[in-house]
């Protein structure tokens, strides 16, 4: 928590300028009893109704004074809190988008969603009542001491021994409450889970027939819950009786020694009761303190979340002396690659050695698990691998800078993501300065022309989020356009067929071929008529190669290959 | 997860938390039946209405105990300052009356002590109240969930129902912690220092009173001008928080091509609009404090200068000065907190109708008290004349006949997704069918036990559900108190024991909250380990394949073709691949039955099956693929 405050820094200025306000307010405050003893001490005793009516004149002038400030400090700190969101928003977002897929992997795309947005505003949160409230009660303790000191220094020792006694007691009763507060939020975190779990999975439960075991889990939670909230609760009910004991023996004590020094010293009782009303608002500043601070628990969950991501640094970093392009363009190959993902204990890839040409197409065909997505994913660079070397245009891809590199690359993932706006601006994203002619040309290559034109507004028809409006086949041919318009030197194809029809398929590939002329194509695919049409095939299999070759070398060397082909054939025979 | 209900569940959240917060304001919900729901509401109190009785008392005397201290303490006040005009007097005797103030502190302490040990037993028994109560409304909703039927969940987004469940119940509870023991409290108070206060000066009452108007008019005037830049903060947070989601859900694509700088540029927008908007919602929030603070102090001043004029006029005393600066005060809180105490009441009854709102909701079809259990199933199904459609406007099943023997394997084939799990709903009786009956083994299943139904049937969905725990749990989830034997057994025959030994825990690896932590197709294949250890009588298979490649694809279906021997089976696929030994196809198209028949049946007909066949494989396709064989 304290370590996010120092993205206050650049408006330190403004923060102390808060803290100086609120304390001339508080000094303000606290000055209306003073002028009050004035109206008891010197009006009343001497009967003195003019002046009495001037003191009251002056007090609404200080009490006008009082909330200028507080204006100000108001103006201020609503500046710093929204300042703080700001730049706090921006730092972890932008830190964000320079991570590689390992951290993102590491942490997860949802709660990674959570922490740039709930969590953040959390912590906000608790700055503005930091500033708006929480500062209140030190700048009030420090007023008070100053003016009880000026009134009568014997008396305020009443006061200046009472403090630290009633911080000891809030800090008594939130040291017990905190770490309780922290563990109801996580339980109610658990709670949280539990029930989504049990929403998402209704089917799985229904049909499995697990509904007593949901209840179950979900009434251990609850009463899990249920126990802590209690019991920090009944932590919480001391707070403010001990509080007001404590603030109401202070003024008795105030009353007792105060009478004491009337006796000896002819103190007036004007002060006396200016006194009391020091003590009065002293430890309402505190009392206010303390219920505020068990605010910062949840906050603090939330700041250790942004931290964690802070704390990530990208392992993927451009080194500093990049080398710009290589000799031959398009030319991907892989030397002994070696690669697993951070923890596992086996490598997904182990020894991977092949060569993709411009010009030429290459397909990469394998079971679950073999690894296939993970190796188009190191050709963009998103991984860095174990040992081995990729290269790409004959240049090591650790040497490239990585917006250079994925500027000759076109991929088309394996999951269509399409972004907020029309579909235009999305093919656009591969190529921001696309003409509508060239647009136009990549969405007819992709076979999506059909239905962009069947549409109301055609190219300027606007996508939902998510592209929730568009069928899975049209996603993935948009994205393909995408990929096209871009007219890269290498179109890494992520099983990007999938979602279409073979009618589709066919006239697509067709099309493509013609396009992609120059460049090289690397297709992951499960089809094998898809492979059947690739210069060279190379077939995974758990991770390592199991062949490479054209369709027929395969079919006569290779056993998985073989396999896969056999299974897909099963159709065939029935025709 | 789409952007609405994200931002719904961020939205939900910024509301009250805990209820120590300080006074915010908040766009207010309104309840629709507001008595209706607080009766309600107050039912769930009834059991414990002897403690709340006590929670009252005890409430009603701290108030009353604070309320009558100040005005003893001014005794005290009063005495000290007769005794000093004496002295100033120069009276003889003159002298601080000590046994006479001691006797007055030793009063005062004592009521201190009841007040605040009163006040203490009322907040401990009320954590104790409130919390259960919670917890009661929490398990009552969660027991109605399981006895709602999927029409409810299909038809509503997940985040809406939890954010009734969690939050809106969480601000139930911190209502009733807080703020109703501090109604009664204010409410106590205010008629006990009116009192007071009159007793003391009517006419310093009197201007009190009259200032009051003003601290109601102006949180009026400003909660009205900060309601459009929260509004505009509320905006400009969904829409930063759409950007957020939609960017990081989409983190490949934006380093495939690049695009981190623009996408944080946008970012950089939408955070200047929100800060914008942002402080200045925060900053005419934030002199609501200040302005109330001002009229109080008017308040304060108008007592100090009115009460020593009357103090000179021998009208009061200087003690009842002291006391009534103490009732101001006292007297201007609860009025303050009117206005938000007002709100969060507001908000807690719409909270709480929400609640009820799901409460109330149609439960499903009850169940027959005579309702009959299968012990050995043999897997018989029909469809009489079934008749079904999701709403009126639509039919979509009309006089479906089916008739599916012990072990046959019908496929259900279709070129959309929507209306395949619709035979699905209709099986396992998550829906109720219009007309008709569904049989298995001859019982209607409408007159079966739910849980004896279901129990019949194993299924692997097309999304995958798999929870945050173990990968063991997970599979073993497939049936209650299975051995580690059989889990790993289950877990060989769906081919997932070899990926699940290279993960670092192996069978203790830990699905995360997204198990994300391993790929769909694992995830699939761990759904089908625990399909198999469930051993049911009748599978269906929703896709069962579709994110496994036909390499892994063929290995289960090896393992389903045992684990089909002597099970009847529905298979829901794309794959026509996997259809091919039906027994049944059942050909849907938007979400209707169109045609039904064997393979070779559907492929003579030369309809929509025939069609979508054909349309596989391409002529060339099929030429090469001769040649290869």
């Amino acid at each position: 928590m304290i370590r996010l405050f120092s993205f206050l820094k650049p408006h330190r200025f403004s923060v102390v300028l808060v803290l100086l306000l609120i304390f001339l307010q508080s000094l303000a405050e606290l000055y209306l009893p003073t002028l009050m003893s004035d109206i008891v001490d010197i009006g009343i005793i001497k009967g003195d109704i003019p002046y009495i009516l001037k003191t009251g004149g002056l007090m609404l002038f200080v009490a006008a004074g009082g909330m200028t400030c507080a204006f100000m400090a108001s103006f201020s700190s609503a500046k710093v809190s929204a300042g703080f969101g700001q730049i706090l928003r921006g730092q972890v977002f932008s830190h964000v988008e320079n991570f590689s897929f390992q951290e993102f992997d590491k942490i997860g795309t949802a709660s990674l969603i959570t922490r740039t947005t709930n969590d953040i505003t959390q912590v906000q949160q608790v700055v503005t009542m930091m500033l708006r409230m929480m500062v209140r009660a030190p700048m009030m303790c420090i007023g008070g001491i100053i003016m009880a000191v000026s009134k009568d220094a014997k008396l305020s020792l009443v006061i200046i021994v009472v403090i630290p006694i009633l911080v000891a007691a809030i800090f008594a009763v939130i040291s017990r409450s905190l770490p309780l507060f922290k563990v109801m939020q996580l339980k109610l975190d658990r709670l949280n889970l539990v029930l989504r779990e049990s929403l998402t999975g209704i089917r799985v439960i229904r049909a499995f027939n697990r509904i007593e075991y949901e209840q179950r889990r979900f009434d251990t939670a609850n009463l899990d819950l249920t126990g802590t909230a209690i019991k920090v609760n009944k932590v919480m009910a001391a707070l403010m009786p001990v509080m007001m004991l404590i603030l109401n023996f202070s003024i008795i004590g105030v009353i007792w020694f105060g009478s004491i020094r009337i006796d000896t010293e002819g103190i007036q009782v004007g002060d006396l009761m200016a006194f009391i009303q020091y003590a009065t608002q002293i430890l309402f500043s505190l009392i206010m303190f303390s219920m505020l601070i068990v605010m910062i628990p949840r906050a603090s969950v939330s700041a250790a979340r942004i931290n964690e991501v802070l704390d990530m640094t990208p392992e993927i970093k451009d080194i500093t002396r990049v080398k710009h392009t290589g000799t031959q363009s398009g030319y991907v190959e892989f030397k002994n690659v070696t690669f697993s993902y951070p923890d596992a204990e086996k490598p997904v890839l182990a020894g991977i050695s092949f060569e993709a040409r411009p010009g030429e197409i290459t397909a990469i065909i394998g079971g679950t698990g073999s690894g296939k997505s993970t190796l188009i994913n190191l050709i963009p660079r998103f991984y860095d691998i174990d040992s081995g070397s990729i290269l790409v245009g004959g240049v090591d891809v650790r040497e490239l800078p990585q917006d250079g590199l994925r500027l000759k690359i076109g991929l088309i993932p394996q999951k269509a993501v399409l972004f907020t706006g029309t579909i235009a601006d999305n093919i656009r994203y591969g190529k921001e300065d696309a003409s509508d002619e060239e647009v136009r040309h990549a969405a007819e290559i992709a076979q999506a022309i059909d239905f962009i034109s069947g549409m109301q507004d055609g190219f300027n028809a606007v996508i939902a989020q998510g592209g929730m409006n568009l069928s899975g086949g049209q996603k993935q041919r948009l994205a393909i356009a995408r990929a096209l318009v871009r007219k890269p030197e290498i179109y890494l194809f992520d099983d990007s067929f999938s979602a279409l029809d073979y009618k589709t398929d066919a006239k697509l590939r067709a099309a493509l071929k013609k396009e992609t002329i120059d460049a090289t194509v690397i297709i992951v695919t499960q089809r094998v008529s898809t492979a059947i049409y690739a210069d060279k095939i190379i077939v995974l299999d758990q991770g390592r190669i199991a062949g490479i070759g054209n369709h027929r070398e395969l079919m006569g060397s290779c056993k998985v290959y073989r396999e896969i082909v056999s299974s897909q054939l099963l159709e065939e025979e029935i025709a | 997860m789409n952007g609405q209900r994200a931002s719904q569940r961020i939205s939900g959240r910024q509301g009250r938390g805990q209820g120590f917060g300080p006074p915010m304001v908040i766009p207010v919900q309104k309840a629709k039946d507001f008595k209706g729901t607080i009766k309600r509401l107050m039912g769930y109190l009834r059991s414990r209405r002897y403690q709340l009785l006590v929670v009252f008392l005890t409430a009603l005397l701290s108030t009353i105990f604070s309320i009558v201290s100040p005005k003893i303490m001014g005794m005290a006040i009063t005495r000290l300052f007769e005794n000093v005009m004496a002295k100033y007097k120069g009276l003889p005797g003159a002298g601080i009356d000590f046994n006479y103030i001691l006797h007055i502190l030793l009063i005062l302490g004592g009521l201190y002590i009841f007040s605040s040990s009163f006040s203490f037993l009322q907040h401990y028994i009320m954590a104790g109240v409130a919390q259960k109560v919670v917890y009661d409304l929490r398990k009552e909703v969660h027991q109605k969930l399981s006895r709602l039927p999927l029409k409810f969940f299909d038809s509503r987004a997940y985040g809406e129902i939890l954010s009734r469940v969690i939050n809106d119940i969480d601000n139930i509870s911190s209502t009733m912690q807080h703020s109703l023991t501090q109604l009664i409290t204010s409410i106590v108070t205010l008629l006990g220092v009116i009192v007071m206060m009159l007793s003391i000066s009517p006419l310093m009452t009197l201007m009190l009173i009259l200032i009051l108007p003003l601290s109601f008019i102006i949180t009026r005037i400003i909660t009205a001008r900060s309601q459009n830049y929260f509004l505009g903060q509320q905006k400009a947070l969904g829409e930063l928080n759409g950007h957020v989601e939609e960017m990081y859900s989409g983190h490949l694509v934006i380093k495939a091509f690049g695009h981190e700088d623009r996408s944080i540029a946008k970012f950089d927008d939408i955070n200047e609009k929100l800060y914008q908007s942002g402080w200045r919602a925060l900053f005419i929030s934030g002199i609501i404090m200040p302005l109330m603070n001002f009229i109080n102090n008017i308040g304060y001043v108008l007592v100090c200068v009115v009460g020593g004029v009357l103090v000179t006029r021998r009208a009061i005393q200087i003690g009842d000065v002291q006391a009534f600066i103490t009732y101001a005060r006292q007297f201007s809180q609860p009025i303050n907190q009117a206005a938000n105490i007002a709100n969060i009441i507001q908000s807690t009854i719409a909270s709480a109708e929400r609640v009820f709102e799901l409460l109330d909701e149609q439960e499903e079809v009850p169940e027959d008290p005579a309702a009959k259990i299968i012990l050995s199933p043999k897997g018989e199904i029909t469809f009489e004349n079934v008749k079904f459609s999701y709403n009126k406007e639509s039919k979509l099943i009309e006089n479906m006949n089916i008739d599916v023997k012990q072990g046959q394997t019908i496929a259900i084939v279709g070129p959309t997704g929507a209306g395949k799990t619709t035979l699905v709903n209709l099986l396992m009786r998550f829906y109720e069918i219009d007309g008709g009956t569904i049989t298995i083994d001859g019982v209607s299943i409408s007159k079966l036990k739910r849980g004896n139904l279901r129990s019949l049937f194993g299924m692997v969905l097309q999304d995958t559900w798999l929870f945050s725990g173990t990968i063991r749990d997970n599979i073993a989830y497939g049936r209650e108190g299975s051995t580690e034997e059989e889990i790993i057994k289950a877990a060989k025959a769906a081919y997932a024991d070899y990926f699940i030994r290279t993960l670092p825990n192996g069978y203790d690896t830990i699905l995360n909250e997204e198990a994300s932590n391993i790929s769909q197709g694992q995830k699939q294949l761990l759904t089908i380990a625990r399909a198999i250890l469930a051993d049911p009588a009748i599978l269906i298979l929703d896709e069962a394949t579709s994110s496994v490649d036909t390499r892994t694809e063929v290995c289960i279906q090896k393992a389903m073709n045992e684990l089909r021997k002597g099970r009847t089976s529905f298979v829901i696929a794309h794959r026509l691949s996997t259809v091919r030994d039906a027994d049944l196809i059942l050909v849907m198209n938007h979400g209707q039955v169109i045609e039904k028949g064997s393979h070779n049946e559907l492929l003579a007909k030369g309809g929509f099956y025939a069609d979508l066949y054909n349309s596989q494989f391409t002529a060339g396709d099929i030429r090469t693929l001769d040649k290869i064989c």
